[in-house]
């Protein structure tokens, strides 16, 4: 579980970032933290794995606060995969890259080995075992830095922009996989401006402007809220645009789903052809 | 990086910033000998001072100041070191000439530190190049230097992303010997030089898809021209210079410990 009270939070070029910003994420929980750009996304969720400090305020993961301990300690449970994987690929062999933070955590040599194989087939890397990550293309990058995380199975995973430069297909995979974390009961945060992804998804959506939260709640009601999707910058998913113009046939409003936009419209054609 | 905040160009303007580069670089390395020359504390001392009015005017005094916060833990080492091997080459002996000296050769860096802060943090990087251009510099080398003087931020903040990336993945910066610190760091440098060289190609091609050069003789948009001020700084530089030069070999220059007793 992750706690925010209060969060402040300036840079030390002194601007502030976060304005008073608290936040409860429930174990299991998948969360997606949307907002402009320089809404202070990044920079709140920076602070569950204790990479920035609040300058008032506190965050707490699993309990423990994380002013009281060290990144390396609270990334054990809370794993951050950034959002450009060349900021972090170095090793000669994609396996030895998801093997550092297994070494670094003090796993033993076949338990590294063993979560190493798990995670290369998990992200389908396995047949780049002995590539250079360098030569990997840039969605393959983005999945080997992933699968660095992946492999020690922290507890929650904190994803930030994880569909950038990511074709449909990838982003399908990735989602479907995300769904399958949460089955196994682990807490998943994304910082996305892709609301097309968040939308097929359905999480709890958060959105922030200006170092707040503005809003709180299901996907289906927030993406669907054209007020406050403009004060995130955010136009509405697609499929809320066409039930927001299809007022004549008086539809609901609020959907964001593609199975339960087809039954509507489906019934609707069928309650007209049968007048 | 405070270092780098000590060092970074931002736009204000002042008399300083509105001077010409190529003057300011001269008075630049004028007190960069005239700093070689001094082994005394005394005139090393004035040389800091004589670099206060410019900072003022300059209005750059907390960039400045943090600059010199940046180089603080090098001028500790150098003091440390002077102090130490006098002490043991002296046959142990902790005498006041010893500290004198050492801190006179650790102000020697400080001024040097401050003089090229106060350079960088008053010239634009684009002023900079076209003073390189017209000292006859060609233009490709120019250019060069400009980008690099520029990137050097982006490199300080993206260092600092990537060792984030790292500390997430249970690197350790600070734990170990001095061996091991020093290899904490191979994951840091391998994406930072690795994404340089990814940014320069991506830069290089960007550039040649808006013709550069394209022809062999470019005009610029602004030129330099020398005004009243810059032959002033000029006339000042000479003055500092030459009076350096008459008491470095005409004067004999007390130290503290001699006036003290």
């Amino acid at each position: 579980m992750i706690e925010a009270v209060d969060v402040h939070f300036s840079y030390p070029n002194k601007v502030e970032a976060l304005k008073g910003v608290s936040l409860t994420v429930k174990d299991g929980e998948f969360v997606a933290i949307m907002g402009q750009n320089g809404a202070g996304k990044s920079t709140f969720v920076k602070h569950f794995n204790g990479l920035l400090k609040p300058t008032t305020g506190i965050v707490r993961a699993d309990g423990v606060q994380t002013t009281k301990t060290s990144v390396a300690a609270l990334s054990r449970n809370v794993g951050f995969v950034f959002q450009n994987p060349d900021h972090q690929l170095f090793s000669e062999t994609v396996e030895e890259e998801i093997a550092f933070a297994l070494k670094n955590f003090g796993f033993a040599t076949d338990v590294i080995e063993s979560r190493v194989t798990w995670a290369l087939n998990l992200l389908s890397l396995t047949q780049y075992r002995k590539t250079s990550p360098f030569l990997l293309s840039g969605g393959e990058r983005k999945r080997v830095a992933l699968a660095s995380v992946l492999a020690w199975d922290p507890k929650t995973l904190i994803l930030d922009e994880p569909t950038i430069g990511q074709d449909h297909e990838q982003k399908e995979i990735l989602r479907q996989f995300i769904l399958q974390l949460q089955t196994q009961g682990k807490t998943v945060v994304i910082v996305t401006h892709d609301v097309e992804f968040v939308a097929e998804s359905n999480p709890r959506v958060i959105l922030m402007k200006e170092g707040k939260i503005v809003a709180d709640g299901v996907g289906k009601d927030i993406l669907t809220n054209p007020a406050l999707l403009e004060l995130a910058s955010i136009v509405l998913p697609q499929i809320a645009q066409v039930f927001s113009k299809l007022s004549p046939l008086n539809l609901p409003k609020n959907i964001i789903d593609i199975y339960e936009a087809k039954d509507l419209i489906l019934k609707a054609w069928e309650s007209k052809t049968q007048k | 990086m405070s270092v780098f905040d000590g060092l970074r160009f931002r736009k204000v303007y002042s008399p300083i910033h509105n001077l010409d580069p190529r003057i300011k670089f001269v008075y630049v390395i004028s007190i960069f000998v005239c700093a070689i020359l001094f082994f005394q504390i005394i005139p090393l001392l004035l040389l800091f001072l004589l670099q206060i009015p410019f900072v003022l005017l300059a209005k750059v005094q907390r960039q400045w100041l943090r600059s010199l916060r940046g180089a603080a833990f090098l001028a500790t080492l150098i003091f440390v070191i002077n102090v130490a091997t006098s002490y043991f080459t002296s046959g142990y002996h902790l005498t006041g000439p010893i500290l004198e000296s050492a801190a006179a050769l650790t102000l020697r860096f400080v001024v040097l530190v401050e003089s090229f802060s106060v350079f960088f943090l008053t010239t634009s990087p684009d002023h900079l190049g076209l003073a390189l251009e017209e000292s006859r510099v060609p233009y490709e080398f120019a250019f060069a230097f400009t980008t690099a003087v520029r990137f050097v931020p982006v490199l300080a903040e993206e260092a600092q992303t990537i060792m984030d990336a790292q500390k997430a993945r249970g690197l350790e910066l600070e734990k170990g010997g001095l061996l091991k610190r020093i290899r904490n760091y191979v994951p840091v440098l391998i994406p930072l030089i690795v994404s340089a060289i990814r940014r320069s190609l991506e830069l290089a091609e960007a550039m040649e898809s808006r013709a550069w050069g394209a022809t062999k003789k470019r005009t610029n948009l602004y030129l330099l021209k020398l005004h009243r001020g810059d032959y002033a700084l000029l006339a000042i530089t000479v003055g500092i210079l030459a009076t350096a030069v008459y008491i470095h070999f005409y004067l004999s220059i007390p130290t503290i410990t001699q006036l003290i007793h």
